[in-house]
């Protein structure tokens, strides 16, 4: 149960705040001017058809966005009180605080499960070989991971099934130890097991980090997260504690779309 | 229940299709090598014969003369080779990156094209490009000439197999890179390139094996010689020319030899090929 949800209780702080966000594909609008406020150390779910542009707003909260060639965004995004999209912010500082994982997983190629798991910190120069060992051991701990691998870290990260390599990119986003982690429907491509394995990890990351994560399933937001929006057409419709948004929407739209009406 | 049909005329004929169709594949492939299988064979046959080990450190012997051998134009394509490699392999790659990884619209489309145009100019038109830029400045024929000639044929083929190769590349690797806080060249360099060694090889490996049998852009560039290596600045023979060379001439030795030179010429492509696909093999059979 959220502590939302418990009255009495000031809100929890918000760790980002997306306002008058507008993300764009040469001229085509794929985000309309969202504001959206995260909770610190929840789960936020964002659920919406195809299309919806969920995907794409998520891909603004860490400036990924913008790699896609013509692709540009208006708006702020506030990590704290930091607005990411300011002038002379650089995003690869922003991206190292915002982690992300992908929907397919995407281990890097000839890459073994340790050099997967500590890319993002020896590409930024770290060495030491104790701090890395350290690293590996809590990321695949915290991915749920570390037992099926730890006698074969040198195989490469290639060789895992398709479940496990997702929970080894997961396991390399929290290596570098990000104060959020985005997750752009990460079981999609996964069995139910698998599935099950990463919905319980979120739900255990959540005391160390906040998760932000897109999803087709309703099933799993409702069963992870802690407050859940939901898009379509670009635009925000609705957001609130998961509990409501699943049982007493307030908008027409969203409950056409939980009972399973449209998308 | 219905028997279950798959034995009738029908099935037959279907069966038949099948094979004559499995048939003419086999056929059709076995045409497309066969000419390699006949050069092959046909270069071996001929050059076997003066195949000694002579023929790799001794010089020539004039004209009418037995014995010596290609010992200045074995050397002198390797240098030749290496030195145009040493300087093509890596201009050539940077060329692929940029066409493959940055999408600068105009540059890059430009930049395609004219590499497109340079892969297709003769290569004796880049000879007398090199002759008029390397052998007209200096007053020399050099190795220099005929290395950079060659380095100037191998550019084009490099950057576009590298280009190609790093397109297979899935660009949901490279968001991972990015979301992991790395910038972007990091990620090519240190996570793409690496992902894609084997595939880069192979296109290097190509583009060694087409400058190593280039001979006209060497006619007028390196030229020729029958002492061997004697630096850059100095003129130097190569297995193509010296091949070029006693093939058309009138001696009936030479020209047994010309055949010689042409099988240590596949050789060496061969070995060297082959050798970097084994390095490759252990290296990633230990990762």
């Amino acid at each position: 149960m959220s502590i939302v949800e418990l009255a009495g209780v000031p809100p929890p702080p918000q760790i980002l705040r997306a306002e008058n966000l507008s993300a764009y594909f040469d001229k085509f609008q794929a985000v309309k001017s969202i504001s959206l406020g995260i909770p610190q150390n929840e789960v936020q779910a964002l659920i919406g058809p195809s299309g919806c542009g969920k995907s794409t707003f998520i891909r603004t909260l860490n400036r990924l966005h913008e790699e896609i060639p013509g692709a540009w965004v208006d708006g702020a995004v506030y990590l704290e009180n930091d607005n990411i999209y300011l002038r002379g912010t650089n995003a690869v500082d922003v991206r190292r605080k915002i982690g992300m994982v992908f929907q397919k997983p995407n281990p890097f190629p000839s890459l073994s499960i340790y050099d997967n798991v500590v890319a993002g910190l020896r590409l930024a120069g770290i060495r030491r070989k104790s701090l890395l060992d350290e690293v590996v051991e809590k990321s695949l701990h915290q991915a749920a991971l570390w037992v099926e691998v730890k006698d074969k870290l040198k195989k490469a990260g290639t060789s895992l099934s398709g479940g496990q390599q997702q929970r080894l990119c997961i396991a390399r986003a929290l290596a570098v130890s990000p104060r959020i982690l985005l997750m752009d429907e990460p079981t999609s491509a996964l069995d139910p097991i698998s599935t099950a394995k990463i919905e319980e990890l979120v739900v255990n990351l959540r005391k160390d980090l906040t998760i932000i994560i897109v999803t087709h399933n309703m099933q799993q937001a409702a069963r992870i997260s802690s407050q859940t929006a939901f898009f379509l057409m670009g635009e925000l419709v609705e957001n609130g504690p998961t509990k409501k948004i699943f049982t007493k929407p307030k908008d027409p739209r969203t409950e056409q779309y939980i009972t399973g009406r449209f998308g | 229940m219905k028997p279950i049909q798959g034995i009738g005329r029908g099935d037959r004929r279907r069966r038949l299709k099948n094979v004559l169709a499995l048939g003419s594949l086999h056929l059709i492939a076995l045409i497309a090598v066969a000419p390699l299988f006949f050069i092959f064979s046909y270069v071996i046959y001929r050059g076997v014969p003066n195949l000694n080990f002579d023929f790799f450190t001794q010089l020539p012997k004039p004209a009418g003369e037995v014995g010596g051998g290609m010992a200045n134009a074995i050397g002198g394509s390797l240098v030749l080779v290496g030195v145009a490699s040493l300087f093509g392999i890596p201009w050539g790659i940077a060329a692929g990156i940029y066409l493959s990884e940055y999408k600068l619209g105009f540059t890059t489309k430009a930049l395609r094209f004219v590499t497109d145009l340079l892969t297709s100019v003769p290569s004796i038109v880049i000879g007398i490009f090199a002759y008029a830029v390397v052998v007209a400045p200096l007053k020399a024929y050099s190795a220099l000439a005929g290395s950079f000639a060659l380095f100037i044929i191998m550019i084009p083929i490099v950057a576009r197999t590298t280009e190609e190769i790093l397109k297979l590349m899935p660009q949901h690797v490279r968001e991972a890179g990015l979301a992991l806080g790395l910038p972007r060249w990091k990620v090519i360099l240190r996570i793409v390139l690496p992902g894609c060694l084997s595939g880069l090889t192979t296109g290097v490996m190509l583009a060694i094996a087409r400058i190593s049998g280039e001979t006209a852009p060497l006619l007028f560039t390196a030229f020729s010689n029958d002492f061997g290596f004697r630096g850059l600045t100095q003129p130097v023979a190569s297995l193509p020319v010296q091949i070029y060379n006693y093939a058309s001439s009138n001696d009936e030795l030479w020209r047994a030899k010309a055949w010689t030179g042409a099988l240590v010429l596949v050789m060496i492509v061969f070995l060297v090929n082959l050798l970097t696909r084994i390095i490759m093999k252990s290296q990633s059979s230990r990762s």
